[in-house]
């Protein structure tokens, strides 16, 4: 074993420790937005560190982990984004800890908005 | 500006090709670059979502300097909410909050969502023109003023820079 894949693994393992501590977010967390926040952050760089361990481990994939690189990148926040977004339109309750609610205060002004741009 | 959205969307198909193939061989070159071509003839004749892209050498620049700032909160991001989760009296502090950008273009505001989601402890709900909402794991302000200096602005100054 050289020393390049000792390095990779070490890497590796920091990635799925961020991946563990990700999973108990889930567990811990109280309301479903506090879980995705939890998920999302954990899960792309826990991701992205086991793969750029892999890369040190076997050089020759370098292309295929990189564009799996950058399609965790793209796509990880866009899903939460939507996840978030249907759970609160489906009214998904808040956490009783919640301090604020900006959206709530701003949603008739979003539906007559968004009836606007559907005519257009 | 149809000529550019085909240009960039050709590039990116041909990178991937190369990436996925993993060769120089010049017979699959050509034929990852026809492919390319034809599919972003197909699919982005009347796309415009590179129309607000600058091709310029500072443009370059700062999306590496985007990159890197980009980076250094996405760790900071995963240290926070991993502090959170092993304290045993869970300390959050949730709550929605508002946000203002000043960027005008559709790809750039996308980025900037995007990136919002990735850093410590928000997470973009909605978007509405110019306005954000942002869950935020530990609010420090209800004002918009002072929320959007505090979360938009790091990101926005790069962001302005790229895409106006």
């Amino acid at each position: 074993m050289n020393l390049l894949a000792i390095i990779g693994a070490v890497i590796t393992l920091a990635g799925s420790i961020f991946l563990l501590l990700g999973s108990i977010g889930l567990l811990r967390m109280p309301d479903c937005y506090n879980r995705i926040q939890a998920g999302t952050k954990a899960s792309t760089l826990g991701t992205i560190l086991s793969f750029a361990g892999i890369l040190l481990i076997m050089p020759g994939w370098w292309g295929k982990l990189l564009i799996l690189i950058i399609s965790v990148f793209i796509t990880n926040p866009v899903s939460s984004h939507v996840l978030a977004r249907a759970s609160y339109r489906i009214r998904v309750p808040l956490t009783k800890a919640t301090l604020l609610d900006k959206y709530q205060e701003d949603e008739e002004y979003i539906a007559v908005h968004e009836k606007k741009s559907d005519k257009t | 500006m149809q000529a550019k959205n085909v240009f960039i969307s050709f590039l990116i198909g041909f990178i991937f090709w190369i990436l996925l193939n993993n060769t120089l061989d010049p017979l699959i070159l050509a034929l990852g670059a026809g492919l390319s071509l034809i599919l972003s003839l197909i699919f982005c004749s009347r796309c415009d979502v590179f129309s607000e892209l600058k091709l310029t050498p500072q443009a370059l620049f700062y999306t590496l300097m985007y990159l890197g700032v980009f980076f250094v909160e996405l760790i900071k991001s995963n240290l926070d909410v991993a502090r959170r989760v092993v304290t045993p009296s869970l300390p959050i502090n949730p709550g929605i909050v508002e946000v203002k950008t000043r960027l005008k273009s559709k790809m750039g505001r996308m980025i900037l969502a995007n990136s919002i989601t990735l850093t410590p402890g928000t997470l973009t709900i909605d978007i509405m023109e110019d306005t954000l909402y942002i869950h935020w794991i530990d609010v420090k302000t209800e004002d918009t003023q002072e929320a959007t200096e505090h979360i938009v602005r790091k990101f926005e100054k790069y962001l302005e820079k790229i895409y106006g």
